[in-house]
């Protein structure tokens, strides 16, 4: 009966999902396997896929290298945070989330107005004297693009999983001998993994999907899966190629996240 | 015993102007099994939070060996804690857990194997090695919590309210075992606790607290049979204490009535507390009686009853094996040494009246319930 109850509850997200994402995914995947011009069934779309291999593996390289940074610039925020006092641990919160409540685009054009040869970077360096430097159209502007982006989605789970990890447990690790590094490696850490596996995960999938920070920040050869998708719809005018790849992204994201959880799953009882 | 190993010095612990500590002054012993026993937010736990070095000291010293440690951090103490409810490591097993201390001090593999394979025997967890922590049950937890500590072989263990969370079937059998541990490996033990049984069946030594001050120290029969105050004589056991007047060495006036006892010592007149244990009071008919009272209240206790007798308006508790029914009137006696004097203190009229019993009994399991919290 009970149980019943509780399912009548999650109904109306359920029809949510039918209706938002169910029915367009089996949409996508109709357009996936039906050819462009005459809509007849083809494995064309799918097949042709191999030609993208290298956005794809650039996708997943920039998402990837985005998310490691994020977890070394994240890890010690997180850290940092948790240690406070609770007033000041939501009030550092808030600072965290502060910039998720600016519009995506927004931020990353702000970035292009920074970086850019006419930028505010560039024409401060040539106001003291140097030279100006070819900052934006690299990888490496990407990535800051992605950080900049993605890394309170790395510090919110980080700083939940540690705020919880029971104090009593570092002092019973330094009661046993742990100076203040020792108590890190071996209790701290092995305990945040839950969290550094879950900001990894919500860094890596919106980045390896994302379009638009590599179209602005990045150069022109660098083309990733999401900008690829939109060209594929927008201009090129093939939806049906754009779905299978759409399609390949997703199995590719299903794929890392059971890596990822995998990796957790092994990690949790072998620390030494 | 043998020679001193930890000394307390004047140690005094503030927060926020509040003082937890007050003066605290011990030494303890090497191979003794001490209990710092008290109400909650009595200092014991802070007291031990000093000595495991996780706090320090506002004011006074710490000294180990011989050695000051106040500035020591806790990892490089020879000292190792069994802490309330455990703390143990959620993600290593019984094995990793036990090992932790070992492998951390940088032991041979063989060795390490050695002493948790032994550890683990001792604390009859002989084949929960690969067993996750959260599969275990509290006893069996608790028994991975001493198992760790001890396995470091520190020169003291330091054990903060250990049986708090058993059941008292296993709470008892716990005791034994600490007591077995404690003697066998003839390591000191500083003990936790707010169960007055429990500090009286294992210690050599019961220091009572209260309100961050030493109440008492002494063997557990001493604080039993002589405590100092009416704390202490109320919080170990159940005590009826009333107002007397000491009229000369070995004898005491209460109750209009003069009484031989078996202390001395007193200015003369002086204004005493008097203590009168529940099982120590004699039932007699009423003509033979010292005093006479009307019962008011029994309770069923298994080995006895509880009844509340009335005298002159104050209420006393006396344990009988014998029923005596509500509204009955009974005499007691007392024997000299059933008499206990003790000097007035900040605590005289605070315990020992058992006009409201049942309140104070419901008090007292409040008490414990806050403890564990």
């Amino acid at each position: 009966m009970r149980k019943n109850r509780t399912v009548f509850l999650s109904i109306p997200y359920l029809l949510w999902m039918l209706v938002f994402t169910l029915i367009p995914l089996g949409v996508v995947a109709y357009y996936a396997f039906t050819d462009v011009s005459t809509g007849e069934f083809t494995l064309a779309n799918i097949l042709s896929l191999g030609q993208y291999i290298g956005n794809i593996g650039d996708s997943m390289l920039y998402a990837l290298v985005s998310a490691l940074i994020c977890l070394l610039l994240g890890y010690p925020v997180a850290y940092f945070i948790a240690k406070q006092s609770p007033v000041a641990q939501k009030f550092l919160y808030m600072l965290v989330m502060l910039p998720m409540c600016m519009s995506f685009l927004l931020r990353t054009m702000a970035w292009v107005g920074l970086l850019q040869d006419t930028g505010i970077i560039n024409n401060l360096l040539e106001a003291i004297g140097l030279s100006r430097l070819p900052l934006i159209r690299t990888p490496a502007a990407v990535v800051l693009g992605m950080v900049y982006n993605y890394l309170p989605y790395m510090i919110l789970p980080l700083y939940a999983t540690i705020v919880k990890i029971d104090p009593k447990l570092i002092e019973a690790a330094q009661d046993l001998g742990c100076n203040g590094a020792q108590c890190f490696r071996r209790v701290t850490l092995p305990l945040s993994i839950p969290g550094i596996l879950s900001g990894m995960t919500m860094v890596f999938v919106p980045a390896v999907s994302t379009f638009y920070i590599s179209q602005k920040l990045g150069s022109s050869d660098t083309i990733l899966i999401g900008d690829l998708i939109e060209k594929l719809f927008k201009q090129a005018y093939n939806p049906n190629m754009g779905s299978a790849l759409s399609l390949l992204l997703m199995v590719l994201v299903f794929i890392a996240v059971a890596i990822m959880n995998r990796f957790g799953g092994e990690e949790d009882g072998v620390i030494v | 015993m043998s020679k001193e190993l930890i000394r307390l010095h004047d140690l005094v612990v503030e927060f926020d102007g509040e003082r937890i500590l007050d003066s605290m002054n011990l030494y303890i012993n090497d191979h003794e099994f001490l209990t710092l026993l008290g109400p909650s937010g009595c200092g014991k736990t802070t007291t031990l939070r000093i000595i495991g070095g996780f706090l320090s000291p506002t004011s006074g010293t710490v000294t180990f060996d011989g050695r000051v440690i106040n500035d020591v951090p806790p990892h490089a103490r020879q000292i190792n804690t069994v802490f309330q409810r455990y703390a143990l490591f959620p993600h290593l097993d019984v094995y990793d857990n036990v090992a932790f201390g070992l492998r951390v001090a940088k032991k041979p593999k063989a060795e390490i194997d050695k002493r948790v394979k032994n550890m683990l025997e001792v604390v009859s967890l002989k084949g929960y090695e690969t067993r996750r922590i959260d599969s275990l049950s509290g006893g069996q937890q608790q028994r991975v919590a001493i198992a760790r500590a001890l396995v470091n072989e520190p020169k003291v263990l330091l054990l903060d309210e250990p049986l708090g969370a058993l059941d008292l079937r296993l709470r008892k059998d716990m005791q034994n075992e600490l007591k077995r541990i404690q003697q066998s490996t003839g390591i000191t033990f500083i003990y936790v606790t707010h169960d007055q049984e429990e500090a009286l069946s294992m210690s050599d030594t019961v220091v009572v607290m209260d309100k961050g001050r030493i109440q008492q120290i002494g063997r557990p029969e001493d604080i039993y049979n002589e405590p100092k105050n009416a704390f202490v004589a109320d919080f170990i056991g159940e005590s009826n204490i009333l107002d007397g007047v000491m009229l000369s060495d070995y004898k005491v006036r209460f109750f209009g009535r003069v009484f031989d006892c078996v202390d001395k010592g007193f200015d003369p007149d002086e204004s005493v507390d008097v203590v009168i244990r529940p099982e120590d009071v004699d039932i007699v008919p009423v003509r033979q009686g010292h005093l006479v009272g009307t019962v008011t209240g029994i309770t069923f206790k298994g080995l006895n009853y509880d009844i509340i007798v009335e005298f002159k308006g104050f209420k006393w508790l006396i344990q009988t094996p014998d029923y005596h029914g509500v509204g009955e009137t009974i005499g007691i006696r007392l024997n000299p040494e059933d008499i206990h004097i003790m000097h007035k203190s900040e605590y005289s009229g605070m315990f020992g009246d058992y006009s409201s019993y049942s309140a104070e009994y419901d008090e007292l399991t409040e008490d414990a319930a806050d403890e564990e919290e």
